[in-house]
């Protein structure tokens, strides 16, 4: 068993269900969005504000953000974890690597909690 | 004539490994590469490479033939050859001893992990541990691995983290083991591989089953691994 601190859920199998679940998420969502672009040709600003302050569309809408936050989180883990080790880079690998993914898991949480902002704030 | 490159390294002598070009004449003959390296040692004694069987059991001779894993015995010229020209480096990924000579100790420490061995701590029958078939038929496509390293060594996620990525050689042996019905360590086995690390790194691109010398498949040995772990996980 090879021990992480700063995976997304701890534990390999939950990341990889974390990984499948939100992609299925964030495709229901571009072809939910794609479709209403296509069934909507005279699309104007009242339409789509419309659409994105209704409760439905908020939640779906922050559903996806919350799946692309554990998606990049759990993606971003691997590419770093991969490239950034001592293996690859020398002794300084761990310090720097940390600091990398602190960075990342601070922008993803970030831009989440800005999106919620926009998101209600439509 | 044959253009023979071959990837060479004495860290005694080289200050950093290159590659050295040999003309080859096979005469007409489809032969197989571990007869092109037997036949140029004789014409250059300093090459080093492992082999033993010759025949694609004793997995001695993995080395990279023209760009693809595979074994020096059982690959012919006619596979290995591209425009007149075959280039065979060790296998990617472990620290090279000599030429075509790899230090495995990391690929033999990943199989170590995974216990490969019987655990059956239950009293011995008189004669043996029998099996249906069918249990029998499990184990088809797993046990025929002969610990080549083609596979774990064409694999970017071991080649990036070999002390912690079990590898595609280890996880197929894993669930060797996993899958036999005389096997009573199902539980602790697979609480011991969900982490990030152990199976999970495989991200499915399997380089293992293109390069496999025996045809078999540790990515789908894998996914029956996660299905596993999926099925005891709460």
């Amino acid at each position: 068993m090879v021990t992480s601190v700063t995976s997304f859920g701890r534990s390999g199998l939950s990341d990889w269900l974390v990984q499948r679940v939100t992609a299925i998420v964030m495709a229901l969502y571009v072809l939910f969005v794609a479709a209403f672009l296509l069934a909507t040709p005279d699309l104007g600003y009242s339409q789509w504000a419309a659409l994105h302050k209704s409760l439905p569309m908020r939640m779906f809408s922050l559903l996806t953000m919350i799946s692309i936050a554990a998606h990049a989180w759990i993606g971003m883990w691997c590419v770093l974890t991969d490239y950034i080790t001592v293996r690859m880079i020398g002794p300084k690998a761990t310090a720097i690597r940390i600091f990398f993914q602190l960075g990342m898991i601070s922008m993803t949480l970030l831009y989440l909690l800005w999106a919620i902002d926009i998101l209600w704030g439509i | 004539m044959l253009n023979v490159s071959i990837y060479r390294y004495n860290p005694e002598v080289d200050a950093e490994p290159f590659m050295q070009d040999f003309e080859f004449d096979a005469q007409g003959k489809d032969l197989m590469v571990l007869d092109v390296l037997e036949k140029l040692k004789v014409e250059d004694p300093s090459l080093v490479f492992r082999r033993s069987c010759r025949e694609g059991v004793c997995g001695s001779d993995g080395v990279n033939i023209s760009g693809k894993n595979g074994l020096a015995c059982i690959t012919p010229l006619s596979e290995a050859v591209k425009g007149n020209k075959l280039v065979i480096r060790p296998l990617p990924g472990l620290p090279v001893i000599r030429d075509l000579v790899i230090d495995m100790a990391q690929f033999y420490a990943q199989y170590e992990k995974i216990q490969p061995y019987m655990i059956n701590n239950s009293p011995a029958p008189a004669i043996e541990r029998l099996q249906s078939p069918e249990e029998r038929a499990k184990l088809d496509g797993l046990y025929e691995c002969i610990l080549c390293a083609c596979c774990s060594t064409a694999c970017p996620s071991f080649w990036w983290n070999p002390e912690k990525f079990i590898g595609p050689s280890g996880l197929l042996q894993a669930y060797r083991f996993l899958a036999d019905s005389r096997d009573t360590a199902t539980e602790e086995r697979l609480s011991k591989l969900d982490d990030p690390f152990s199976v999970f790194r495989c991200h499915g691109i399997m380089n293992c089953v293109q390069v496999c010398p025996k045809g078999l498949n540790p990515t789908k040995a894998i996914g029956h691994i996660r299905n596993m772990l999926i099925r005891s996980a709460t």
